[in-house]
């Protein structure tokens, strides 16, 4: 067991070796930290109430006060950005997180048994892929209701093939080795063989995957609120907020402007950390 | 090959089915009750239960289910709008053609901007286009679609006056709406064609074409870029379902009737049968497109068939 921690200590120190090197991924962390961190201050950074109205200065252009502007309700948008960033994270998260649960049970089951069972599962898995995410997600928000929950709930359940695929995938190379055969001949049963020591060997694919996967669930949240489906006003999420500021685009077109960039730093981010996760994990990658 | 094809038809039915099973059962547990919400609020209890009858909506679940499955293979009977009283089926093709058009300018333009981005990126590797290209492909896929729209409709329509903000039916009205929703793939393609083709780049056989006295124009579109096709078709063909996807979006935003407002006004609307049968249409199109991708690999490189 020690030698084991021993082993992934430093495969875990010589990924982070490579990543440091790599200066676009180590921009996209620093960039998810400082989200981060605004995230979590957000009370004593923004300079207003994400809620706080102040009808005699709606739809102001930017300025030092509002550096970038107000709502149509007189709200700071700088402000409301910055709790955005609250939810965007939460729900990009927590969506991901209920994917990789259950697509990870799923795959893990399925790359480990194989057979009927693998068949059955997959079979699922391409139903679910034969709809389109955003469509699909659109499907299941429109039957459990708007909101944060169902929200996360209808992304999560749109995004679970891939990830059974790429659990499932590498189960299944790992599953043949010798040392699950020992692990089994010794009496193990088999949950505690495939959590114990098939899917910590599972890790490289699905973290890169996980990376990838929050900036895709953040943009296709954004997606459902800017369509009023999800996360509904006054909520300062990013998308809810540029579906508002939509209706005065033709007047007050910098309400648009900064929620999107918010989006796009964010996402962003996310993707540079994961290319050069995936270049640092991979080393047939490497060039 | 015939077999192969044969096999995947089949298989692709039994998706389907999959699929309108599970549109069928998210309608049967979304909150509402049908019969009120073509009668409206005021509708008397006598009224109400006649409809309910009528529609069918006191028979067991899975009688409904294959009710709905009968009416769609035998009868092409994708169920009637609540909402305008017409066939679900005459709803979806009367705005379907304005999002495939939709889509097919935004393929064609991401195929075409995205494979010449990635073939000078691989060309000129580490020069300051490869760089500028990257940084295009990299913001191209982090950009949300609606907001891309919005903003150009704020540069070229309302500052710079050079395009209409919405509408659909004239070719200006569509050029804004097909590179907003293109823009996405293109980058993903150009990403692909770059990779792709730096594999292949440095093979041997480039060198012996080289070595030859070939024109470097040569080398690259007979060499090099034949050999990188395959990764390159299968990014399109995934493609195709994203833009599906963000046709939904960039018609809200540019006010394009199409399948994807047709869906979304139906959620809003409550009108059921439309969702259903819009979201059934998508799929089944969608596993067509992806049907055809296999279909192509299998002509281009025939081991796919045999495993």
């Amino acid at each position: 067991m020690n030698k084991e921690n021993k082993k992934t200590n430093s495969q875990l120190a010589s990924v982070w070796r490579s990543l440091r090197r790599n200066r676009m991924a180590m921009l996209g962390l620093v960039i998810l930290v400082l989200l981060a961190l605004m995230a979590i201050f957000a009370d004593f950074i923004a300079p207003y109430a994400y809620d706080a109205q102040d009808l005699l200065n709606a739809r102001q252009a930017p300025s030092a006060e509002h550096i970038f502007g107000t709502d149509e309700f007189g709200r700071d948008i700088f402000s409301r950005i910055i709790y955005g960033s609250r939810l965007s994270l939460v729900v990009g998260f927590i969506s991901v997180g209920i994917a990789l649960v259950l697509g990870g049970f799923l795959g893990a089951v399925a790359g480990f048994y194989g057979g009927r069972l693998d068949d059955i599962i997959m079979r699922c898995m391409d139903i679910l892929l034969a709809i389109p995410q955003v469509l699909l997600a659109i499907a299941i928000i429109a039957s459990l209701g708007n909101g944060l929950v169902n929200l996360m709930v209808a992304v999560g359940i749109a995004t679970i093939p891939s990830y059974a695929r790429i659990v499932r995938a590498s189960v299944m190379t790992i599953r043949g080795e010798e040392y699950i055969e020992a692990a089994r001949a010794s009496g193990t049963n088999d949950a505690k063989i495939i959590i114990k020591h098939i899917l910590p060997n599972c890790l490289a694919p699905v973290i890169v995957q996980v990376t990838l996967g929050i900036a895709n669930a953040i943009l296709s949240c954004a997606a459902l609120s800017f369509i009023g489906l999800g996360i509904t006003p006054p909520s300062p999420e990013w998308g809810a907020m540029l579906s508002g500021a939509r209706n005065y685009v033709l007047t007050y077109p910098y309400m648009s402007v900064f929620p999107g960039l918010a989006i796009i730093v964010t996402v962003l981010a996310l993707n540079l950390l994961g290319d050069g996760l995936r270049d640092a994990l991979d080393p047939k990658l490497k060039r | 090959m015939l077999k192969y094809i044969g096999k995947r038809l089949l298989y692709l039915i039994l998706v389907l089915l999959g699929v309108s099973f599970i549109v069928f059962t998210l309608l049967y547990i979304s909150p509402g009750n049908p019969a009120k919400i073509i009668l409206g609020e005021a509708a008397t209890p006598e009224a109400l239960a006649a409809l309910e009858e009528q529609l069918g909506l006191n028979d067991p679940f899975l009688v409904r289910y294959f009710n709905y499955l009968k009416g769609i293979v035998f009868e092409l009977d994708l169920g009637t709008s609540y909402n305008t009283g017409r066939a679900v089926l005459d709803e979806i093709l009367a705005v379907f053609p304005n999002t495939v058009t939709l889509a097919a300018s935004a393929i064609v333009i991401a195929v075409m901007v995205g494979v010449t981005l990635g073939i000078i990126s691989a060309v000129k590797q580490y020069s300051i286009i490869d760089n500028l290209v990257m940084v295009f492909a990299l913001i191209g896929t982090s950009v949300p679609i609606f907001w891309l729209g919005i903003m150009m409709i704020v540069l070229f329509s309302v500052k710079l006056h050079l395009l209409p903000p919405s509408g659909y039916g004239t070719f200006a009205q569509m050029i804004m709406p097909a590179v907003a929703l293109g823009l996405q793939s293109t980058a993903m393609i150009a990403r692909m064609t770059r990779s792709s083709m730096l594999e292949v780049i440095r093979m041997d056989y480039v060198k012996t074409a080289r070595a030859k006295g070939q024109k470097e124009i040569v080398v690259i579109m007979k060499h090099v870029f034949r050999n990188a096709l395959i990764p390159i078709i299968t990014v399109v063909g995934l493609q195709f379902g994203q833009l599906l996807g963000g046709a939904m979006l960039t018609e809200m935003v540019f006010s394009i009737p199409g399948l994807g407002r047709l869906i979304i006004d139906s959620i809003s609307m409550r009108d059921y049968p439309v969702v259903q049968g819009g979201v059934l249409f998508v799929a089944t199109c969608f596993s067509l497109v992806n049907l055809v991708v296999d279909l192509l690999y299998a002509v281009v490189d025939p081991k796919i068939t045999k495993s």
